[in-house]
């Protein structure tokens, strides 16, 4: 398999995740030391240089956030680690996290030098239970060694960071509900602009990272930008971690390059699908992906090839569904999920996400009425061009990708 | 001499100073944006979407009442993807809600031939009348949730912050803290939150209990000095 990489898997099973001396014997805080000798405008070119793009999904340039950051002059900078992962099917931050916790801290901190940033929070799902205490106990042992607090590791940067345990809301992954929550307000997104880069948490400058995102930092500053855009393919350079669930022999974390093909994610690295059962459909990108086919094995699975054929590689899940499963079985879960987690703070994701669920729910049941599959695109059409953030631009995705897919409410306009 | 922008709206070009929402550079050339949430006094909260508006080039649709012009932007205040929008959020508003004393949503609703049967069968949740004080009534079944009367009641008038939203998703709503009667609340019955009330989910109590024919001298005792709620006041 040449796709198949272990950068930002390459300690996880091999150290013990509590021990900061095995983290530093395998290479670790190397980069935070290097960073250090670095000016920030430097470390802004490496990452620049690398075509770094955020893992969180929605695939947006790493340096461009950290470059707008570093040239604010509002004072206090925040840093923050995007921990909620909380995507249906996505569970590679939690690998990261609780495998290698004090790579995050190297990272962030790292972040938090190159755009003048003195406090860094870690914004961790309330259901990772063990994430947590691992990062806890990885940010009181860097404590302890100076790799936080005041002159880290003996320069005059400062840097410490605060855990900050989510209760529960998919919603507070979206970054600017994310800042909501940690100053103690309801967890509901903001308008943007303005965007975080300028009035962040607190309305500070703050640049905001997915966990794996920041995992990709220290072996770029350790090996240079042009070593990490030449991994992969042109312009989605760098490892990505795939989670893989479902019908498969061995679910799991894999990490490969972006030239990884749907086929061989599911039938070489997950091992293919038991029981010689058939493939009916794959989710990729989580609840708010969409819906691929037997037919589209052969994409590759990077931000830009899976654009290309209206899907989105989103937060990297792929739900690999075989003949057995019942479709709207899965739909209704789905918009179920939606209505269940929408903030209610718009109006088209507030209602759509209700009458979508229900009207998913009645065909589920067999109950079909001439109308449905209008009334489904009408609102899926609206919650997409009209809600306010990501979850309601997104809730309609897998549901409209199946009908579209699997002909399931019969061919064009479905009156 | 402020800076200008000049924008592309419906084909007309216009110059407006910088910091200018696309709402109000559209006023300046008579093309009128539906608004719900918006309200002159109030911070734009971008939440009804009934503004919204294309912006080539753009993903997403942009709410006209939040986002500022920039320089080059070509805007359509009505397309298909907009039309679309603005009927589906009325008809979906006018089934979850009482819309019949909300003559705006009336009047889009007209103009964009929203069809309020098309969700009529999905669930719609009921709210008792709550009448606690003597000042005003809370009927939330016509609420649509434009969040007004929380900004009104919050930092952007009063400073009372009696009023919130609690619940989520469908069922968030406006409350006071552990649903508690408003005199029991921060509330300090300044009624600017009636004064925003853009379906008439909060009005004065005296003129809902003369809708209803409420004999006046009853109208008198309900609204009157010596009412408990006044008393709870004043013992404080």
């Amino acid at each position: 398999m040449a796709a198949q990489t272990q950068i930002l898997t390459e300690r996880i099973g091999k150290i013990d995740p509590s021990s900061l001396e095995e983290y530093v014997g395998s290479g670790g805080f190397e980069a935070l030391r290097r960073a250090l000798t670095l000016s920030p405008v430097d470390i802004i070119y490496e990452v620049e240089t690398s075509h770094l793009i955020g893992r969180g999904g929605a695939a947006f340039p790493t340096a461009f956030k950290w470059r707008a950051v570093a040239r604010e002059e509002a004072r206090p900078k925040y840093v923050v680690c995007n921990a909620d992962e909380s995507e249906p099917g996505t569970f590679k931050d939690r690998y990261l996290m609780e495998g290698d916790p004090f790579r995050i801290i190297e990272a962030l901190a790292i972040a938090a030098y190159a755009v003048g940033a003195n406090k860094g929070y870690i914004y961790i799902r309330g259901e990772y239970p063990l994430a947590y205490q691992r990062l806890a106990h990885a940010v009181e042992e860097s404590r302890r060694a100076a790799y936080l607090g005041f002159n880290v590791g003996g320069s005059d940067f400062c840097f410490d960071i605060e855990l900050y345990r989510g209760a529960g809301a998919y919603v507070c992954g979206e970054e600017t509900a994310l800042f909501e929550s940690i100053e103690g307000k309801r967890g509901q997104p903001r308008l943007k602009p303005p965007y975080p880069v300028t009035h962040g948490l607190f309305n500070k400058p703050t640049v905001i990272n997915n966990v794996e995102t920041l995992a990709n930092i220290p072996p770029i500053i350790l090996n240079g930008g042009f070593w990490y855009r030449s991994l992969g393919v042109h312009l989605n350079p760098g490892p990505k971690l795939y989670a893989v669930s479902g019908h498969v022999r061995r679910p799991g974390v894999y990490e490969a390059t972006m030239d990884l093909t749907l086929r061989d994610l599911i039938y070489e690295l997950a091992g293919g699908i038991p029981g010689g059962r058939k493939l009916q459909a794959v989710l990729v990108g989580g609840a708010a992906g969409a819906f691929l086919g037997p037919e589209q094995l052969d994409v590759a699975l990077g931000f830009d090839s899976l654009h290309h054929i209206g899907a989105t590689l989103g937060s990297g899940a792929v739900m690999v569904m075989d003949e057995t499963v019942d479709l709207w079985q899965v739909l209704r879960r789905v918009t179920r999920f939606f209505q269940h987690e929408s903030c209610g703070k718009c109006f088209p994701c507030q209602l759509g996400t209700q009458r979508q669920a229900e009207i998913v729910a009645r065909l589920a049941e067999g109950e079909i009425r001439p109308g449905d599959k209008a009334l489904l695109i009408d609102i899926g059409l609206t919650m997409k061009d009209a809600s306010l953030c990501g979850l309601g631009q997104t809730a309609s995705n897998a549901l409209l990708s199946a009908c579209d897919r699997f002909s399931l409410l019969g061919e064009g306009g479905g009156q | 001499m402020t800076d200008l922008v000049t924008c592309v709206i419906d084909g007309q070009s216009v110059a407006v100073p910088v910091g200018t929402t696309i709402l109000e550079a559209a006023r300046q050339l008579g093309r009128d944006i539906p608004t719900l949430c918006h309200h002159e006094a109030l911070t734009a909260s971008g939440q009804c979407r009934i503004c919204s508006v294309e912006v080539e080039g753009a993903r997403t649709l942009l709410p006209a009442c939040a986002a500022e012009v920039r320089t080059g932007m070509v805007i359509h205040t009505r397309s298909e993807r907009v039309d679309r929008s603005r009927k589906v959020i009325l008809e979906m508003l006018a089934s979850a809600a009482d819309v019949s004393e909300a003559p705006d949503i009336l009047a889009y609703a007209e103009e964009y031939g929203a069809d309020f049967s098309r969700f009529a069968d999905g669930e719609r949740l009921t709210y008792p009348i709550l009448d606690d004080n003597p000042f005003y009534i809370r009927d939330y079944n016509k609420c649509i949730l434009c969040g007004r009367c929380v900004q009104a009641c919050g930092s952007d008038m009063q400073f009372a912050f009696a009023l919130t939203i609690a619940g989520r998703g469908f069922h968030s709503h406006i409350a006071t803290f552990f649903e508690k009667p408003l005199p029991e609340t921060s509330c300090v019955f300044c009624g600017n939150c009636v004064g925003v009330c853009p379906t008439n989910a909060l009005q004065p109590k005296l003129s809902w209990l003369l809708a209803q024919g409420t004999d006046w001298n009853e109208v008198r005792e309900q609204t009157k000095k010596s009412h408990p709620a006044k008393n709870m006041r004043k013992r404080r």
